[in-house]
């Protein structure tokens, strides 16, 4: 799924390579033989993030994910240019986000970035209203505004009444809360957030995942996601790219990575996951060959969304498209073999 | 390359004992028929480079241009503390000795003292302040405690803010830390305060200014490493999130970063408040008056009273402030909603505090009670202390005679002479030989030119007698301190007994040690040496105590499943494995002694403190200033043998670099 409506970001071949002489080493122009890692190890170097080109598009939920090492945080600190890519572009709204100066990276990220942290980030000193408040106070917005502005988010994320708290009278999902809230101050375009719920206990991760879907329905932003965790991944994403040592290796919808994994890597991942919850009624229905069929179903409908539907039927039913055509039709044997996990399609 | 590497980094040890061996025999000869060379035992005055005459001609060139810019900085400083001392101590006069407005009443400042505790540290810190200011009012020291104080007031903000302006530069600019200011820091830590105030006197005139610009030299340093260090411990996220918003360079440093490290940055000014309290007592010789001036008059005469009393005020001085500033660090643990409303609603202390002040001291125009302490309130312990003091002296004295005169025939003196006979190429070269053994040629090449700096300058008999007075202490110090810390280190109670002690005993400056000993020992090397063992034994015994409960507890376990017994625990397992520690407590040690050396100057010894304390005396800024070099010298040597050695002994049992 390439066919991104707008791009919004775009990575073309970006590189993060440590060590020293990094900087010259990528300037001097290396073939593929000196690209690999061996090569570079040689080299005294060690490449973070390696030849990554992703687009990402306008309100899309995109999601890095990748296990500790992998490059994911190196990868969306270069998107963010939070640090310097050794080599390869970042287009942000199709500007070269490498070239820009000092002052319109400041001028770029005040307006049109927000970023959530994985420990928060919170500064102790200040009540959450200052925290949320502090990225217009560094706009130099009037105190009134920035208020007024900061209370509307707080309200926003559910913190309505805590404003005068300061951060460590919060407990971790709250403080949390107030990270998005501060993101949110400047209304960014482009949203970065950094494993933002791997420092949160699992009940509480939970609830701001749902969270965060809720606010994506109201705010439509074009979110990148870094997330160690693959569930969670499948949870929110429209797409997931899956890094592991400094690479992309498969970039697709929750679905595409399920029914085709491109390595073994991948499969591992998706082998535990509960199915039912990703795949569509398209991708497990059977053609329309004279089948009686009763009701219908969306074909982007989620399995184990229709499942009562379908089995309460006990007869195949009719999956129609957007138009409302019928594509085809969904046994109730395959959205049981999905949802107890046996492969539907043997 | 492993190859070339055994071959210069590892001689095998069998060579060292070798080494040491042909030095020892060679010594040895030398020692006994000195006539072989005689220049090679006693380095010929002939020889001697005239460092002191150089530096003295330097002066004379080039103090006619350097002066009006000095003295100007001197005027500047001059003016705010003309007014802190006229506020806290003398009140306003005019040249015709009208008083144009008192001084703030002691009563309003006892309250405004308080009143602070408790709004930094709650009823417990309030309560020492109280008891602390009161104290100095009722025993009679206000005058002189004011003088202190307002010395301290002005000092402590002139420290912070250089010490922050430093340590910023030094964090953004890590070649400027590397290559200039660390290399100042460890000087200026090593090298004896009075060594500096030689030059600071002739470069900024006689009085209280000088002295004040010779506290702040010394106490920013802390400053300045908390303020790095404070800046280095801001979590990246935090920078991160900073760049992340847009914050300009400026706004991140501003009000990102210092906000952040705010804990850290207290505890930094905590240690410049006692660095300064430490040497505005010393300062006060050179003109500054107050409480050290006090001591120093006091111990002059040998009246054991006054100075005691002096010095408990100083010590008094020293807790309350200590609490204040340790309890304003420790407060981030209890934010509060920020009160909101007028100036009075949100800062209710401040207004307290000032409204007490002025009620008093308005009042103590119509009152002469509030102006001035009331004879009938103060009560001198002077007669008291002295009879005490003359009881034991009388009572002991025969034991205490004894003593003295015991350690000096058999200990002090042998040791002494036996160091101011060696050989000066012998210490020279065995210290050369230690430095190749520990820690490779590039230590060697550092440490022996070092020690040689006092041979070539004709110090070298002053600096034997430092090193005598320094070990010997320190060795004392050493055989109190260990066994203490490793009481303490095996029961928790006793672990914070001990902590509570030392603690106490650390906030108590340097000046006030040698009481003790001058009032037992009277004047000369038995009482310098005890001054120095109280004021280091503290560090032995904090060390010792921390490295040995260091020990990681499943070492002990398993010593003790192999049925080893308490006492081989502790010596197979747990000491050995302590050893590291315990030698950085008697590095430590050592420094404390050296810093020790000058002030003990005071009652009588003869050594390199002595030259420093003529050159302050004479404002022979070549002779201070040499001397100086020297303690600092020996400071460094010591500091980087014994922190090789450590380093060494940590690799060999397998523990992780400090």
């Amino acid at each position: 799924m390439t066919d991104v409506a707008t791009v919004k970001l775009a990575c073309r071949g970006v590189w993060k390579v440590f060590g020293r002489g990094a900087e010259a080493y990528m300037a001097a122009g290396p073939g593929p033989e000196a690209l690999t890692p061996e090569a570079m190890a040689e080299a005294g170097l060690m490449a973070g993030v390696r030849d990554v080109t992703v687009e990402i598009g306008e309100g899309e939920i995109f999601i890095v994910m990748g296990l500790s090492g992998s490059g994911k945080s190196t990868l969306l600190r270069c998107m963010s240019r939070l640090i310097e890519p050794s080599a390869g572009e970042v287009l942000f709204e199709g500007r070269d986000l490498l070239k820009a100066s000092e002052a319109e990276l400041i001028d770029i990220r005040r307006h049109k970035m927000g970023m959530v942290f994985q420990h928060f980030a919170l500064l102790p000193h200040l009540t959450v209203l200052e925290n949320v408040a502090f990225p217009l106070a560094i706009q130099k917005v009037a105190k009134a505004e920035r208020e007024q502005r900061a209370r509307e988010v707080i309200e926003l994320v559910g913190l309505g009444g805590r404003e005068n708290a300061y951060p460590r009278q919060l407990s971790g999902g709250q403080q949390q809360r107030v990270g998005i809230a501060r993101s949110l101050a400047v209304k960014p375009e482009l949203w970065f957030l950094d494993e933002p719920f791997s420092a949160l206990d699992p009940l509480i991760r939970g609830e701001m995942q749902d969270e965060l879907i809720r606010l994506q329905k109201v705010l439509r932003k074009t979110m990148i996601f870094v997330t160690h965790d693959f569930d969670e991944a499948i949870k929110l994403a429209d797409r997931i790219a899956i890094m592991k040592d400094g690479r992309v290796i498969q970039i697709g919808t929750p679905e595409e990575l399920v029914m085709n994994p491109a390595t073994d890597y991948v499969a591992a991942f998706t082998r535990n996951v509960q199915r039912a919850k990703v795949l569509t009624a398209r991708s497990i229905m059977s053609p329309v060959n004279g089948v009686a069929a009763i009701g219908q179903v969306r074909a982007t409908d989620k399995i184990a969304d229709v499942a009562p539907i379908v089995i309460g039927a006990g007869k195949p039913v009719a999956v129609t498209d957007d138009s409302g055509a019928v594509i085809g039709t969904l046994a109730p044997q395959a959205v049981i073999d999905t949802l107890i996990g046996r492969d539907a399609r043997t | 390359m492993t190859a070339l590497a055994l071959r210069l980094g590892a001689v095998p040890r069998a060579y060292f004992w070798a080494f040491w061996l042909v030095l020892g025999v060679a010594s040895l000869v030398l020692w006994s028929n000195p006539d072989i060379a005689k220049w090679l035992v006693k380095y010929p005055r002939s020889m001697f480079v005239p460092l002191i005459a150089w530096i003295n001609d330097f002066k004379t060139a080039t103090i006619d241009y350097v002066t009006p810019f000095t003295r100007a900085i001197a005027a500047l400083i001059e003016l705010p503390f003309d007014l802190l001392q006229a506020l806290l101590a003398k009140g306003f006069i005019t040249a015709g000795q009208d008083v144009i407005f008192p001084r703030l009443s002691w009563l309003g400042v006892i309250g405004a003292m308080t009143i602070a505790g408790y709004a930094l540290g709650g009823v417990r810190v309030a309560v020492v302040s109280f008891l602390c200011f009161a104290y100095l009012a009722v025993i009679g020291k206000w005058d002189s405690a004011m003088l202190t104080l307002a010395s301290v007031a002005l000092c402590v903000p002139i420290g912070i803010v250089c010490g922050l302006v430093f340590g910023i530069l030094c964090f953004r600019f890590t070649w400027l830390y590397d290559w200039v200011i660390r290399p100042s820091l460890d000087i200026a830590q090593t090298m004896p305060a009075f060594a500096y105030l030689v030059p600071v006197l002739l470069l900024f005139g006689s009085g209280p200014v000088p002295a004040m610009v010779a506290t702040v030299i010394f106490a920013t340093p802390p400053m300045v490493r908390a303020t790095k260090l404070a800046l280095e411990q801001v979590p990246e996220e935090i920078t991160s999130m900073a760049d992340m918003f847009g914050c300009t360079r400026r706004q991140r440093l501003w009000r990102v970063m210092l906000p952040t490290a705010k804990p850290l940055l207290l505890v930094g000014i905590n240690q410049v408040i006692m660095m300064s309290l430490n040497m505005v007592i010393i300062a006060s010789m050179i003109g500054a008056g107050g409480l050290g001036f006090d001591v120093l008059v006091a111990l002059r005469r040998l009246d054991i009273g006054p100075a005691m009393e002096a010095g408990f005020a100083i010590v008094v001085i020293a807790i309350a402030l200590d609490r204040m500033s340790l309890a304003a660090a420790h407060q981030d643990g209890r934010w509060q909603a920020p009160p909101q409303g007028s100036f009075m609603q949100r800062h209710p202390f401040v207004v307290m505090a000032a409204a007490w002040l002025a009620l008093t001291t308005f009042g103590g125009m119509a009152f002469d009670g509030l102006a001035a302490v009331p004879e009938a309130l103060t009560f001198s312990t002077k007669t008291m202390l002295d009879e005490v003091v003359a009881w034991i002296n009388v009572t002991f004295f025969d034991q205490i005679e004894a003593v003295k005169v015991w350690l000096l025939v058999n200990l002090l003196n042998p040791y002494k002479a036996f160091l101011l006979d060696l050989p000066w190429i012998s210490v020279v070269a065995a210290t050369g030989l230690l430095g190749y053994q520990l820690g490779g040629w590039r230590l060697a090449v550092l440490v022996a030119p070092l020690i040689l700096f006092p041979v070539l300058v004709g110090l070298w008999e002053k600096t034997m007698i430092a090193v005598y007075l320094c070990s010997i202490s320190v060795f004392f110090a050493a055989l109190i301190g260990i066994p203490v810390g490793a009481w303490a280190s095996t029961r928790e109670w006793r672990n914070r007994v001990v902590t509570i002690v030392i603690d106490t005993l650390q906030t108590i400056p340097i000046f006030v040690f040698i009481i003790p000993a001058v009032m037992l020992f009277g004047i000369g090397d038995v009482s310098a040496m005890i001054a120095i063992v109280l004021f280091a034994v503290t560090t032995a015994i904090r060390y010792t105590n921390h490295g040995l409960r260091q020990v990681p507890p499943h070492l002990i376990e398993a010593a003790r499943a192999v049925g080893c017994t308490q006492r081989q625990i502790f010596w197979r397992v747990k000491l050995p494995l302590a050893m590291p520690e315990i030698m950085l407590g008697i590095n430590q040690t050592l420094l404390m002694g050296l810093a020790m050396l000058i002030i003990t100057a005071m009652i009588g010894t003869r050594d390199l403190g002595q030259e420093v304390f003529i050159g302050l005396a004479k404002a022979d800024i070549g002779r201070g200033l040499v001397a100086g070099l020297c303690v600092a010298f020996l400071g460094i040597v010591a500091d980087r043998l014994i922190v090789a050695g450590a380093a060494r002994l940590r690799r060999r049992l397998g523990l992780p670099d400090e």
